[in-house]
């Protein structure tokens, strides 16, 4: 993994000495670490606690923080934190 | 990791070449790394690896999509081929800033250097190099890849070791912060940008359909990453190119 991971940013940097000007390759890997995100996470986060509810909580959570402009850390604790609370109170229930 | 690109002429004589600077420069970079990098360490935990392997991966890899990626290939004994493949398209954006951070080296860098200073080149890394407006000489270049490199290792440590020692159910909150780090990455642009709320609006159907649909559900975890993003990616490059000049803000 590590050889791979290195490869590609090395390859590059060693032998490219022009710009890319290529706009479908520059666009494609503008879009590239966006796509990755969203296929990582959806439908993953929903398994991520164990349970549906809990994870969909965080979920919530974190789309609500994170579309009002918050921190990444803020959005990571804070949606943690109500992944924690949903899953006391279900323990309560 | 988002990144933002800034493309200035910079002034070809004039060389930042001060390790000092570099390791301030990087300082920030640092402590945000210590959040993702400790969740990385609890994912990996959780996934069964052992503190030292979760340390060595970071140590080795130092990148977080990446990494996240591939440690349910190795955990879930994906094959070789499926790793490197996911790793490949999942870095393939470092391909294009180890281009642009080629052109902001000064040119009494020698090759050995640019052997070593691409190991650092992640996201966060290639946007402060970038935002310089000299040149940028071997030794800034070391210590600003030095000090986040240590909040990566040490927040990766942290976290791997909280994995063994924390309640059961503290882990499990925990397991949704990598995941709330990625939203916070996505959201804020996809706000902005329509073309990437399209991309990810085609991304959660592709990954959706991969995961619940008989045929396609036995795609191991990895292919289905490459073919979803190589899929809402080279659709939206076709239909919404990106302007090369300018800003790309993320």
């Amino acid at each position: 993994m590590a050889g791979v991971t290195y490869l590609v940013r090395m390859i590059p940097l060693v032998l490219v000495k022009k710009k890319i000007k290529n706009s479908f390759i520059l666009s494609f890997l503008y879009y590239v670490p966006y796509s990755v995100l969203t296929v990582m996470t959806i439908p993953g986060i929903f398994y991520a606690t164990g349970s549906y509810i809990t994870a969909a909580v965080g979920f919530v959570v974190a789309a609500l923080l994170s579309l009002k402009g918050k921190s990444l850390v803020t959005v990571a604790l804070l949606s943690s934190a109500g992944v924690l609370l949903s899953e006391l109170l279900l323990k309560l229930v | 990791m988002f990144y933002l690109v800034i493309k200035k002429e910079g002034s070809e004589k004039a060389v930042q070449n001060s390790f000092k600077k570099g390791i301030t420069d990087g300082f920030p970079i640092c402590i945000g790394y210590l959040s993702v990098s400790f969740a990385f360490g609890i994912f990996a935990a959780q996934n069964g690896l052992s503190v030292i392997e979760a340390v060595l991966i970071s140590m080795t890899n130092l990148t977080s999509a990446g990494q996240l990626a591939g440690v349910p290939i190795i955990c879930g004994g994906g094959s070789l081929l499926e790793l490197a493949v996911s790793q490949l398209v999942i870095n393939s954006r470092y391909s294009l800033m180890s281009v642009s951070l080629s052109q902001k080296l000064g040119s009494n860098i020698k090759m050995l250097d640019r052997f070593l200073i691409s190991f650092g080149n992640t996201d966060e890394i290639f946007a402060v190099a970038i935002s310089n407006k000299e040149s940028l000489g071997k030794k800034y270049m070391s210590g600003l890849i030095f000090t986040p490199y240590i909040g990566w290792a040490g927040g990766t440590l942290l976290g791997a070791v909280a994995g063994f020692v924390l309640p059961e159910i503290v882990i499990t909150s925990l397991g949704v912060a990598i995941y709330g780090m990625f939203i916070a990455i996505v959201t804020p642009v996809l706000k902005e940008n329509r073309a990437v709320a399209a991309v990810v609006v085609i991304s959660i159907i592709l990954s959706c359909l991969f995961k619940f649909l008989p045929i396609l559900s036995a795609f191991p975890s990895g292919f289905v990453v490459i073919i979803c993003a190589v899929i809402a990616s080279a659709a939206m490059a076709i239909f919404a190119p990106v302007e090369s000049e300018g800003e790309e803000n993320a």
